[in-house]
């Protein structure tokens, strides 16, 4: 349960605000972070924590396009297409990250390790094309340097030992 | 030229608090606490004239003088959540030039007696504002945010608050929900967020752009008639301009407001990339109206009014540049699919029109489109645009009508062709689609014809 294991930090969201609704994003990410992704239950979860009922959570959570209740790769690819990405190539880009990845549009590929999507603007629109990798920006790409970075991932993904039990 | 804003440019560790400090941060907040009453902070603000950079350039002493004095709690919230297509100034100021934001937000926090600090940054910066809050404890460290600020007797702490992923959220009384913990969508005004009632928490509340508050300590160090030297006397003072799109240079270029589209793109940005011509210009993001690149256009000062009179908005000064190459139904698709998915859902005209103008330019680039969907190019953005509670309804109808009225014959080859143009788009577009047929009502096309 996160109440338990994250005791301090959730003492620290609360810190920041007059009210315990206020902290629901911060906990949604925490939850995101725990299990993956938001299932009924973590909106369960944080909706207790901020004294809400768990419809309210789900609407905060189907709200806003970095919380997802579906499960995602565990490298979630979130390529900006619009229209200042679009006229430095993002389009394209994201067409051959595709094709590279063998999936369609928004699909995760068999191994669950990546999922692709596109995204609105990330304001990265001077160093596009550009992608969000769990939360972390890339930018200035071409097919040569997502490739390497992708092989990068996968490969520091199949050297991680599941924990017994797992 | 030495910056103003973007400091990180002349001196590239000016992030560090101790180089900031170094070079004259924080001069400007103990300037206000010290030799100040909130009032005369107020007074100096007004008499710069800065205006707000975050979109609208309301005047910033105007906003703050409207706070009520007498109420008990009072906020500042910093708008971090630079969402627009083309904007990129504010992403680079509290990465590389963060101090300078956070004395901005303390000043204007004083000149109103504020209780707190909220700064709303888009969740996709991440990073940055994890970073951001390093650098707020060194500045609480050094009595600057906190407790009894500089012995002032003023508490007055800063927090961070992470969006999640939504445009909307930039709009102020959407961010004001959001940080709330409510959906993040827009209130009915007034009370406005200045009011009691109407702000965080419905308390008295200011809320500035990022690149607003980071003009305010210069302005005290210096004084309101040094700023008022600078650009012109309805828009004073420095603009970061964010250029994007088909230039030679992409990135922010801070320079006086005033200099022409010519200077700014030709001089400095290096011109179009390749060796093109220049079509179009995009002033504010996707959400003001397209301009044509004529003599008379780039002969134009880049100030809040004469950007106006042309027709269309500085905003954000995010400048998108479109050459000579660029398909324009294309990108008015481009910009239509951005608000139709970034409308909250809110108030019915945008969140049915967006999704409407959505459908319509999915069949054009589809090749499927009729003369009736270009006539309802000119009818729905005309009937969504004065009637949303905010101003994303007026923003979605910009691009549509500002291409459909300008560049029409790029409009009539796409129904006069039989191939799909861009079927890879449109079906980007329609596996986002959902809910209603999408035709648009016989009432709402015949309302508006």
């Amino acid at each position: 349960m996160l109440a338990d294991k994250y005791a301090d930090r959730i003492e620290e969201i609360f810190a920041k605000y007059p009210d315990k609704r206020s902290g629901i994003m911060d906990l949604l990410y925490l939850a995101q972070e725990e299990y993956g992704w938001l299932s009924e239950d973590a909106l369960r979860e944080v909706a207790a924590l901020c004294d809400v009922d768990p419809t309210q959570a789900q609407s905060i959570a189907g709200f806003y396009t970095m919380f997802s209740e579906k499960p995602k790769g565990k490298y979630w690819l979130q390529v900006c297409t619009d229209l200042p990405c679009a006229l430095r190539g993002a389009d394209q880009f994201y067409r051959e990250l595709c094709e590279y990845l063998g999936v369609e549009d928004g699909g995760t590929t068999g191994d669950g390790l990546f999922t692709v999507e596109q995204v609105m603007c990330l304001a990265a629109c001077d160093r596009a094309p550009m992608l969000q990798c769990n939360f972390h920006y890339y930018e200035n790409l071409d097919m040569e340097t997502i490739k390497a970075l992708i092989e990068q991932w996968r490969a520091r993904a199949l050297e991680e030992v599941p924990e017994p039990g797992e | 030229m030495t910056h103003i804003l973007l400091r990180d440019l002349d001196i590239p560790d000016i992030w560090q608090f101790d180089t900031y400090v170094a070079n004259g941060g924080y001069e400007g907040l103990k300037k206000a606490v010290q030799e100040h009453s909130p009032q005369e902070v107020i007074q100096i603000v007004l008499e710069s004239n800065l205006r707000g950079r975050g979109g609208a350039g309301f005047p910033a002493g105007r906003k703050w003088s409207f706070i009520p004095q007498d109420a008990p709690i009072k906020y500042v919230t910093v708008n971090a959540d630079e969402s627009e297509p083309g904007t990129f100034k504010d992403r680079q100021l509290l990465e590389k030039n963060p101090h300078q934001v956070i004395e901005g937000a303390m000043i204007a926090a004083y000149a109103i007696q504020a209780a707190g600090v909220y700064i709303y940054c888009r969740g996709e910066f991440w990073d940055l504002a994890h970073a951001l809050e390093e650098r707020i404890e060194e500045a609480r460290q050094a009595n600057l945010v906190g407790e009894n600020v500089l012995g002032s007797g003023w508490t007055c702490d800063v927090y961070v608050h992470l969006g999640a992923g939504a445009y909307i959220c930039g709009e102020e009384s959407a961010l004001l929900n959001s940080l709330q913990g409510l959906l993040g969508q827009p209130r009915v005004r007034p009370p406005f967020p200045a009011q009691i009632g109407g702000g965080l928490y419905y308390q008295p509340t200011v809320v500035n752009n990022v690149e607003t508050l980071a003009n305010v300590p210069w302005i005290l160090v210096n004084g309101a008639d040094e700023y008022k030297k600078i650009g012109t006397p309805q828009s004073p003072g420095p603009k970061i301009f964010c250029m994007s799109g088909h230039v030679a240079k992409p990135g922010n270029y801070e320079l006086p407001l005033g200099i022409t589209f010519r200077e700014l793109i030709f001089e400095h940005a290096g011109g179009i990339r390749d060796g093109k011509e220049l079509k179009a210009i995009l002033p504010s993001g996707a959400s003001g109206p397209v301009l044509v690149a004529t003599d008379e256009v780039l002969d134009t000062p880049l100030t809040y009014e004469d950007v106006a009179a042309l027709g269309s908005t500085l905003g954000s000064a995010s400048i998108i540049l479109m050459d000579e190459d660029t398909d324009m139904v294309w990108a008015a698709a481009k910009m239509t699919h951005f608000f139709k998915h970034e409308s909250c859902g809110k108030c019915t005209p945008c969140r049915e029109g967006t999704y409407w103008l959505d459908r319509i330019y999915e069949r054009l680039l589809r090749g499927e489109g009729t003369q009736h969907d270009l006539d309802m190019l000119h009818v729905v953005p005309k009937q969504m645009a004065p009637v949303t509670l905010c101003a994303l309804g007026e923003f979605a109808a910009n691009p549509v009508l500002s291409t459909v009225t300008q560049f029409p014959e790029e409009y009539e080859r796409y129904i006069q062709r039989s191939d799909a143009p861009h079927p890879e788009m449109a079906d980007a577009m329609s596996t986002v689609t959902r809910g209603t047929t999408g035709e648009v009502p016989e009432a709402v096309a015949e309302g508006g014809a």
